[in-house]
């Protein structure tokens, strides 16, 4: 655990459970942890185990049943479903493991989507778009459709689109599954470098165990309960 | 177990499924609708006999022939029975209940006429009360006339408040029989006239003949205007086909717009159902690789997507069949003015079939050729 | 702010153009229906309307329903003639005529098949009480001979209407000697000779109406009262537009009604298509609405961009069956008129009011269609929608 200054997330007795029908699954069980900002955290576990469970928690795309979640000082399970959008927003960058580029949107203009919600003008939401290309490498191709590109330079735009916004935090859920070896390693070393420079956190579910590698700190998923990895 | 696939499978996508049956539905409905609509202009046609024919002044139907002539066009030869009458229209009331009303020689019109079916009763009180009047069962409906009731018509061509006493309701005896005529006596007509109007005395507004045999018709019609030709009166015999068909040409206009819309309307619902079929086939061509891969062969896939087209487009149909009769209806009551028999045909509705057929068969063709060419491997890929 | 951009929905038509065409095209179907039958009503009212003056009357006998059922005896016209109200003109005549009118059978050219056609026997007075008419061709025919004038439209389609062409009736070799323009109106498919010779041709010894000019439109109403409470006279008064309104009724009715019957048929099917054609494109994107609303989209951004799609259908259907309506333009019909049994010809008119109602129309189809699936698309269940990609 650590605690240089006060962590980013603050996760709280969360309890989370699925109805499937009749049935009541459980899923997460009395959680209660810290990200310091500034981490890059891996949440591994077994396929069932809840870690897409609870990143979607952290990430205000889903309501626990019962605990507190606080993210850069906000109390997110407070919030109502409008509030919780708007905080989204601007406060949290998603990397899917599908990318989820809206395909008839050019690169440049999926990044600038999240910069809608925001108060900017077009001349500024352009630029941060632009800037944000230019650092995961991709400015060459701004005006091109999410068909015509690789897998890998999809995800690059995906990444771009997470930071543009300058959020809080960045949630990323098997960002590199759906990737060849050589695309996987240049995504991660994107993450990692984002993660250094700009002292991004990330918090990040993965399979993938040169994903756990990159990351600082190593968390277990099983059966709803979490531990520390070494 | 294919069958039972079949009819779960449309409901799988229960709204889309839900939805193209009702497009089908609606499409069926209007088809239906505006084939009624162009039968019911041909009705006075389908109730024609070939053995009748119609005499009119051949300047128009508005000018009146003489009563002198009944008795010389009896002598034509090949002319079995003579009737003769006026049209009297006329309103009910007021005057958005326009009568569809005629003044006949009673016996002759009857006999020549053995379709407006009366008790013999009723006949016999017809045909001796000169002030009397026969109508229709619909009309008699319509109003709530019952046998003895003393009807009072307002005239547009012979003014004046007319009054009858009903002493008969007539049956149709075929379908496409109207039920909704007035017939009352010619004497009554013309004595009133002596009086009130003896100008417009003895004068007929048309002769209604009947031929020994339908072959005769056309050597008949000519005998009789060549009889009257260079006459105050020259007429134009026709037969009774031909003297409805005469009206028809004149609305000829709408009549093909309203058949030209009728077979869009298909064409369009057939595209749009062609378009949804084509939607679900793309999303299940997974599915269909796994079947193959079980061992169904590329017919069997055929048969599915087929069956399942045509059993959407045949519900779609029967409800459409089933929604035009209460269609038909309202129509009937709104536009009962112009279309005295507004009936559904038994050829409408076999069209209706035809179509839903149609649309099911169209609809299935790419679809089905895409699954029977489907290579499984294609199809696996892309469940993945 | 905070809207998701309208290129989005633009894009995604253009994308799956096939459908967006066919569901757009039945939405075009629709308008094209709705707008022609209000471009049909509009067309004949105007041609009967147009046909009429307010500052004429017509008088009938009561109870008939038009010139052709009318009759109208001589004294009775006399009587007609000699009322205060009527205006008189710059030679200081009165401006009345006594009319006589009925149908003849013609055949039409091209396709023989005969019709009705109205002849009117006019009086001296008759072309100046119709300012739309003016004689285009030849000349008015000479008293005493067997000479017409023929309507544009009568002589346009009618054998034997033509300047110079004969028609035979009233057992006479009648000369087309002049063909007279009447615009759009009803005029233009009647034929008019002289009054007295008609009448003798046909031994019609009775007029049909009396047509004068009031020589104060306000007083309409005390000479109709004067006239139809007059023992003498059995007859009923209107102001010539009236007059010719009535005279459409019937088929203005028919056209609603089975315009009416038709257009709610056809926008139920067509709301149907735009209702499949949007669900389908919900159900294409939910993995991009879970993304949208996951990056911070509001629902009401969602069901607004849908619903923006859904209008967009709507407003390509209606401007294109609009685009094919206004062809419609170029077309005659003539058609029996069920009231008068005379042949009359109108033509699709299209007014900008009827160009913006067929345009409101498709829109509010296109709202009906999109509105289900829109809720739909903005009610989804993130994460679900997140994991369908």
């Amino acid at each position: 655990m650590d605690a240089r200054t006060a962590p980013m997330v603050q996760v709280r007795d969360v309890v989370k459970s699925y109805h499937r029908g009749s049935q009541v699954v459980p899923v997460l069980m009395d959680i209660t942890f810290d990200i310091g900002e500034g981490e890059f955290v891996a949440l591994m576990g077994p396929s069932g185990s809840g870690k897409s469970t609870l990143l979607n928690l952290i990430a205000g795309l889903d309501k626990a049943d019962s605990g507190i979640i606080n993210v850069g000082g906000v109390d997110i399970t407070a919030l109502s479903e409008t509030e919780l959008a708007a905080w989204r927003a601007t406060s949290v960058g998603f990397i899917f493991q599908f990318y989820n580029l809206i395909p008839v949107l050019t690169a440049i203009e999926n990044v600038e989507l999240p910069l809608v919600l925001t108060g900017l003008s077009r001349r500024e939401r352009r630029e941060h778009a632009e800037t944000a290309l230019s650092v995961v490498g991709l400015d060459d191709r701004m005006d091109h459709y999410p068909s015509q590109l690789s897998g890998g330079q999809q995800q690059r735009v995906a990444i771009a689109r997470a930071v543009v916004t300058d959020p809080a935090i960045i949630v990323a859920d098997e960002p590199t599954g759906d990737l060849d070896k050589v695309s996987a390693l240049e995504i991660l070393d994107l993450m990692e470098r984002l993660n250094h420079e700009s002292s991004k956190t990330i918090i990040m579910v993965t399979h993938d165990p040169r994903a756990a590698e990159k990351a600082h700190v190593l968390r277990h998923l099983d059966k709803g309960v979490l531990t520390n990895a070494s | 177990m294919l069958l039972k696939l079949l009819f779960k499978n449309p409901f799988r996508h229960k709204l889309r499924a839900v939805l193209t049956i009702l497009g089908i539905a609606v499409a069926i409905l209007s088809f239906g609708i505006l084939r009624t609509v162009v039968g019911a202009w041909y009705a006075g046609v389908e109730a024609s006999s070939a053995t009748r024919l119609v005499t009119r002044n051949s300047i128009s139907i508005i000018f009146p022939l003489p009563l002198s002539y009944a008795e010389k066009i009896r002598q034509v030869d090949g002319v079995k029975a003579v009737s003769y009458g006026n049209w009297f229209g006329g309103t009910y009331i007021n005057e958005k209940n326009f009568i569809a009303s005629f003044a006949v020689e009673p016996v002759s019109y009857l006999k020549m006429f053995p379709e407006l079916v009366l008790p013999p009763d009723q006949e016999k009180a017809f045909i001796g009360d000169r002030k009397s009047c026969f109508v229709g069962r619909k009309l008699a409906e319509r109003f709530h006339w019952k046998i003895g009731d003393t009807i009072t018509l307002k005239g547009n061509i012979f003014p004046g408040n007319w009054e009858f006493v009903l002493k008969g309701i007539y049956k149709g005896k075929f379908k496409s029989t109207p039920e909704d005529q007035f017939r009352f006596h010619w004497d009554y007509l013309n004595e009133t006239m002596k009086k009130t109007a003896p100008r417009r005395a003895d004068q007929i507004g048309f002769y209604m003949i009947e031929v020994k045999s339908p072959e005769l018709a056309a050597r008949v019609a000519q005998d009789i205007d060549r009889m009257f030709k260079n006459s105050l009166a020259e007429t134009i015999t026709e037969t009774e086909k031909a003297f409805q068909l005469g009206f028809i040409s004149m609305v000829e206009a709408i009549v093909i717009a309203i058949q030209l819309v009728s077979f869009v309307v298909v064409v369009i619902i057939m595209a749009v159902a062609a378009n949804t079929m084509a939607m679900t086939a793309r999303e299940r061509i997974g599915e269909y690789a796994v079947l193959k891969t079980l061992g169904f062969g590329g017919w069997d896939i055929a048969f599915l997507v087929f069956g399942e087209s045509l059993f959407l487009s045949m519900a779609g149909c029967a409800i459409g069949i089933a929604l035009t009769f209460p269609a038909a209806a309202w129509f009937r009551a709104e536009l009962g003015d112009y279309f005295p028999v507004f009936n559904v045909a038994n050829k409408t509705i076999y069209m209706d079939v035809a179509a839903g057929l149609v649309v099911g068969t169209v609809a299935a063709v790419f679809p089905v050729w895409r699954a029977i060419t489907l290579r499984i491997a294609d199809g696996l890929r892309r469940i993945g | 702010m905070g809207a998701i951009p309208f290129s989005y929905s633009l894009r995604n038509l253009w994308t799956r153009r096939l459908t967006t065409s066919l569901t757009a095209g039945g939405m075009a179907l629709v308008v094209f229906v709705f707008a022609s039958v209000l471009m049909l009503s509009e067309g004949l009212r105007k041609t009967l309307v147009d046909t009429g003056s307010y500052d004429n009357a017509v008088v009938i006998r009561k109870s008939a329903e038009s010139e052709v059922q009318s009759g109208v005896e001589r004294t009775q016209a006399s009587i007609i003639e000699s009322q205060p109200e009527i205006a008189v003109g710059a030679d200081g005549e009165r401006l009345v005529a006594k009319e006589v009118v009925v149908l003849i059978n013609l055949p039409k050219r091209g396709s023989d098949k005969p019709s009705n056609v109205e002849i009117r026997g006019i009086g001296r007075h008759s072309m100046s009480l119709r300012l739309q008419v003016r004689l285009a061709e030849g000349r008015m025919p000479r008293p005493g001979l067997a000479e017409i004038i023929a309507g544009q439209g009568v002589a346009k389609r009618f054998k034997g209407a033509g300047l110079g062409e004969t028609l035979r009736f009233g057992m006479r070799e009648w000369t087309v000697v002049g063909i007279f323009d009447a615009g759009n109106t009803g005029f233009s498919s009647e034929i008019w000779g002289d009054a007295d010779q008609l009448m003798q041709a046909f031994r019609r010894p009775v007029y049909s109406s009396v047509i004068f000019r009031l020589r104060d439109p306000s007083e309409f109403g005390r000479v109709k009262t004067r006239l139809e409470s007059d023992p003498r006279l059995s007859v009923d008064a209107r102001r010539e537009t009236k007059y010719y309104s009535d005279q459409s009724e019937l088929m203005a009715k028919f056209l609603r009604i089975m315009g009416l019957a038709l257009t709610v048929i056809f926008s139920i099917g067509a709301v149907i298509g735009a209702m499949i054609t949007m669900y389908a494109a919900v159900s294409n994107r939910v993995g991009e609405i879970g993304t949208l609303r996951a990056l911070g989209f509001r629902r009401r951004s969602v069901v607004l961009s849908f619903i923006m799609e859904s209008l967009l259908l709507g407003l390509t259907g209606g401007l294109a069956g609009l685009f094919f309506a206004s062809f419609l333009q170029f077309f005659t019909i003539s058609t029996m008129n069920w009231q008068t049994f005379s042949e009359l010809a109108f033509t699709f008119t299209l007014t900008f009011e009827i160009a913006w109602k067929s345009l409101a129309f498709s829109l509010v189809m296109g709202l009906i269609g999109g509105v289900l699936p829109a809720f739909r698309a903005a009610n989804m269940n993130i994460v679900e929608a997140l994991r369908t990609s």
